[in-house]
């Protein structure tokens, strides 16, 4: 089983060289730590920076750079500062190659739901529904249970909806799955995780084809 | 032309109640911080304010809030204030969360004369209901409405007492679509300077957009989340 680290480690597997990438809070913002070795990969947040560069020491701490998580950080050289239509700009007009970002539920038809609990949680959708609604290529990463341990890999959504349709791979600490014909695909497992672990998490319908290879990470 | 105003509280003159505003910032970066004082002293109230976020407890729009100044926001994510979302759960307060990326095309087509225009962002979710739908390439959009406010306050790094403004690092975000959208637009700036002396193939918001400013002073910049290299 992997934990937020494997997770962000397994989908920095996925990045391309020259990729401009959008990471979420939470668990996809730790990918920058491990992109591959000979890779220039450059990343967007959504408040208006490209080239966005690791957290500062004491000594380089701007309060005026900040990512969307209100985070201090750095920018790299070369890097970019724009309006926040601007950046919603490079987001909806499919300049950003890759979207990672967390979830609460996904379905097997592709739809995400991330943004709000009726009643309980209501925090605002931030960029998630344009970064959603535009990207082609969307990542989910999270957990493969919530902490009650029910699967968040659903037939349905039942929370109110980010976006339909638009998840393309999902890689939990169990799998990497694949959003294929309205089902969840089984790619790859997590070390030592049984695809009866994964049928057992997993309240979608899956589609396993062959042997199910264990992640390389 | 002079729209150099001498202080934050000369700078929110005609502010009235049930307004509408605009306030620049992305979390509590880049925020006016000077006006938002002003505000609080002045004591308007029933505003309805547009701004991509709503502060925190004990600053930025938090300060308005906790003086029920506010009748409506208008924002896209309004997490991390204990006070608002009281406020919101006991019906004290209107919210109506906006895409951030809506909300910030949203303000610039206001300011730019554009009235409406069709977005991918939100179909399918509750934000697209009661909106109008139409298929681009095979693709659904709703229809999102520009935004305008009768005062726009921004918060820049340097401006020249003609109004043009430079913003620095991400404290840019929704300031320049803001000070576009504003019918009167109200420059809080870090460094008044003489026409001249900035650059003007490095202004960000052209004078014209703006119709008062003022160097603002003490400015915090509180930070939300210091994250260390470690």
């Amino acid at each position: 089983m992997l934990d937020k680290h494997g997770i962000a480690k397994r989908i920095a597997q996925e990045l391309r060289d020259g990729w401009y990438v959008n990471l979420g809070i939470g668990i996809p913002t730790l990918i920058a730590n491990y992109v591959p070795e000979g890779l220039q990969v450059e990343f967007q947040s959504e408040n208006g920076i490209l080239g966005m560069g690791p957290f500062p020491t004491e000594e380089e701490v701007d309060a005026d750079l900040i990512n969307a998580g209100k985070q201090t950080i750095t920018a790299m050289p070369g890097a970019a500062i724009f309006d926040s239509a601007t950046s919603f700009a490079m987001i909806r007009g499919k300049h950003i190659h890759l979207t990672v970002l967390g979830a609460m539920e996904v379905a097997q038809n592709g739809d995400i739901a991330n943004w709000k609990i009726p009643g309980r949680m209501v925090k605002g959708m931030g960029g998630a529904m344009d970064l959603v609604a535009s990207a082609d290529n969307i990542i989910v990463a999270m957990m493969h249970t919530n902490k009650k341990g029910y699967s968040k890999l659903l037939k349905k959504c039942t929370l109110p909806l980010t976006g339909v349709g638009c998840v393309t791979k999902i890689v939990t600490n169990l799998a990497v799955l694949e959003v294929d014909s309205g089902r969840f695909k089984l790619i790859e497992r997590a070390p030592g995780v049984t695809v009866y672990d994964i049928e057992k998490a997993t309240e979608g319908e899956l589609i396993i084809d062959g042997d199910i290879p264990e992640m390389n990470i | 032309m002079n729209k150099v105003v001498q202080s934050a509280s000369e700078a929110i003159k005609g502010i009235k109640n049930g307004m509408t505003l605009m306030l620049g910032g992305f979390g509590l970066c880049g925020i006016p911080e000077n006006s938002i004082a002003a505000l609080v002293s002045a004591g308007v109230s029933g505003l309805t304010c547009i701004s991509n976020n709503a502060g925190v407890d004990d600053f930025g729009l938090g300060l308005l809030l906790q003086k029920k100044q506010i009748k409506k926001m208008i924002s896209s994510y309004v997490g991390e204030n204990a006070e608002f979302e009281r406020q919101m759960l006991n019906g004290e307060l209107e919210v109506d969360l906006i895409p951030q990326g809506s909300l910030a095309e949203r303000c610039r087509a206001g300011g730019a004369g554009i009235p409406a225009f069709y977005t991918p962002a939100g179909y399918g979710t509750e934000v697209a209901e009661g909106k109008e739908v139409k298929l681009f390439n095979g693709k659904p959009h709703i229809l999102e409405y520009a935004l305008s406010a009768d005062f726009a306050i921004v918060k820049a790094w340097k401006g020249d007492r003609l109004g043009n403004l430079i913003y620095k690092g991400t404290a840019r975000n929704f300031n320049p679509m803001m000070a576009m959208a504003g019918k009167i637009t109200i420059a809080e700036v870090e460094e008044l300077v003489e026409p001249g002396e900035l650059d003007p193939n490095f202004i960000h918001t052209p004078g014209v957009f703006v119709q008062r400013i003022f160097q603002g002073n003490n400015f915090e910049k509180r930070i939300e989340q210091r994250t260390i290299r470690t």
